[in-house]
């Protein structure tokens, strides 16, 4: 099918925008990625000319904003191979999903019931389980990586134990780039029966994700970085895991009948979807997943490549610049540190010249801290970067770092 | 103990630091002045850099000291931060703010120093926040010494 940056960068109106008197190098889309037309369009297309609320009305907008909306959810199905549509719940987002399993999994939690986490998570892997460690006494257990964001199994069987609950991992690391060995992971948590909850925010843009074949119990993504809107994501439960989940939060659509004494609940997805849902921005999703679809991710994902090692490559030519993780095979997402300079001074400076990225902890504290560092700045890239981007980056770096001498 | 000629006011500060960004035509200029303000800048002292003294608000880590008073009541402060560029933004302000009177400090509009340098539009929305922080900090401190008792 083959893959023509520049055929893909005229689907993205954002990226002929200038900023600051340049034109804009975008190298943020691990915070989040740009929208091509097929998702404006779908969104504005449905405001314009099909919506209505989904699930109850029995009109005609209500009927085809409802087929709309479940479209979205037969979408991910198919990205992630999942078994069904009964195993994919709609949410706002990754952070909102992991929120449902360990609010979901709450009242089943004893005290000193463990939940192990690696010290690579973005914080919105780390705080639900926080949530169940002050309001449930569970205990979190922290699984260190090596400086490449490598796991190592051995030691995570290690921290198994009687009282261990879930494994909660993520499946690419936000700043190190570096994948994780989820199958393996889920399958040394079977054989303990341990759940596994996997955050793929990362894994799904850069890779083919199949939930089926990774056996984890969980798997959760949000849309925006998948060149989606915002507000929404989706939260993959295998259906005895899902079935076993209290309800998170309750509302409209997420029950079966209410009395003024008691209360059934709907079946999953559903009840895990209380209110009324971001519909647009589940039409939209599917519009980014459809998307990306039509386009060939062998030759995506080579051109990744290609954009990183252009980038480690030219970023050791610099004296003072340590680049964080070196994994072989990591995304292109790369965290790098300047000797004497600071990561929002460098992000300033680039952002004076068009080009933007991403300076700051990247909402993991404890890895910053595993790294001995308190920020780091973080280039990373999306199918629509060029190879001439990351020169005009790397010029611009070079161009910071003569200011901050 | 007599004081060193006194400093020209914060008012007459502003104008000639405005004047002094009036020259600088680019942005690479305007944020070298600002880095090199920052290099001069003297370091607090790890003993300093205390969770007591950081300034929250601020994207990088700053601090903010408030040294004993001079005699004549005037208010003086020191600051630092990891960061080059927001040293030299401290540099800026502790040259308008630092030792003047409380009432002096409390007449100027927090934000003229942003707004007099052409800075406003040069910083992120976070470095603003940054900087109004370290100003609310500073406008705090003279709140409440000029609301206490009077010095001599």
């Amino acid at each position: 099918m083959g893959f023509d940056v520049q055929v893909v960068r005229a689907q993205f109106p954002i990226l002929a925008r200038q900023v600051n008197g340049k034109p804009l190098v975008y190298l943020d889309s691990a915070a989040s990625a740009q929208k091509p037309e097929a998702v404006i369009e779908a969104m504005a297309g449905a405001m314009r000319h099909s919506y209505a609320n989904v699930h109850r009305g029995l009109h005609a907008l209500a009927s085809e904003t409802t087929q709309a909306y479940e479209s979205a959810r037969t979408a991910i199905v198919r990205l992630i191979n999942a078994p069904s549509a009964q195993n994919v719940v709609l949410t706002k987002g990754a952070t909102h999903a992991i929120n449902i399993v360990a609010g979901g999994l709450a009242p089943s939690i004893q005290p000193g019931d463990e939940i192990i986490l690696t010290v690579m998570e973005h914080h919105s892997n780390i705080v639900p389980w926080h949530l169940l460690r002050e309001r449930r006494g569970a205990v979190l257990k922290w699984l260190d990586v090596d400086d490449d964001g490598g796991v190592d199994i051995a030691a995570l069987e290690r921290l198994i134990g009687p009282r261990t609950r879930v494994i909660a991992c993520t499946h690419m690391s936000n700043v190190l780039g570096a994948g994780t060995p989820a199958a393996r992971i889920a399958a040394l948590a079977r054989d303990h029966g341990v759940l596994t909850l996997f955050d793929g925010c990362q894994a799904i843009v850069h890779e083919q994700v199949d939930v089926q074949a990774l056996g984890c119990d969980f798997y959760v993504f949000g849309a925006h970085k998948l060149y989606g809107p915002t507000g929404i994501g989706a939260l993959y439960g295998r259906t005895e895991a899902l079935e076993a989940l209290a309800p998170f939060e309750g509302g409209g659509e997420m029950i079966d009948t209410v009395e003024q004494e008691r209360i059934t609940y709907n079946a999953p997805p559903h009840r895990f979807e209380a209110g009324t849902p971001p519909i647009l921005e589940a039409i939209g999703f599917k519009a980014a997943i459809d998307w990306l679809s039509g386009q060939d991710r062998a030759a995506i994902a080579g051109h990744e490549r290609a954009l990183r090692d252009r980038l480690q490559a030219g970023l050791a030519g610099f004296n003072a610049v340590q680049i964080h993780g070196q994994a072989t095979e990591k995304a292109a997402i790369v965290a790098f540190s300047v000797h004497h300079a600071h990561p929002h001074d460098i992000a300033q400076l680039l952002d004076q010249q068009g080009v933007a990225i991403r300076a700051g902890h990247h909402c993991a504290q404890p890895l910053m801290r595993r790294l001995g560092v308190s920020a780091t700045a973080r280039a990373s890239f999306a199918l629509y970067n060029t190879l001439d981007e990351v020169d005009v980056f790397l010029a611009a770096l070079a161009k910071a770092l003569r200011l901050l001498g | 103990m007599t004081e060193a000629a006194p400093p020209p006011s914060a008012e007459a500060r502003l104008e000639q630091l405005a004047a002094d960004f009036s020259f600088l035509t680019d942005w690479e200029e305007r944020y070298g002045h600002v880095i090199e303000l920052g290099r001069a800048l003297p370091e607090l002292s790890a003993a300093e850099r205390i969770p007591e003294h950081r300034v929250l608000g601020c994207a990088s880590q700053v601090w903010l000291i408030r040294d004993p008073d001079g005699p004549d009541g005037r208010l003086h402060f020191r600051a630092d931060s990891d960061a080059h560029i927001v040293r030299g933004l401290l540099a800026l302000v502790l040259s308008v703010y630092s030792h003047r009177r409380p009432e002096e400090i409390l007449a100027l509009d927090p934000n003229a120093l942003s707004a007099r340098l052409g800075l406003a539009q040069a910083l992120s929305s976070q470095r603003s926040n940054g900087l109004a922080s370290v100003l609310a900090r500073i406008r705090d401190h003279a709140a409440y010494s000029s609301a206490g008792e009077p010095k001599r």
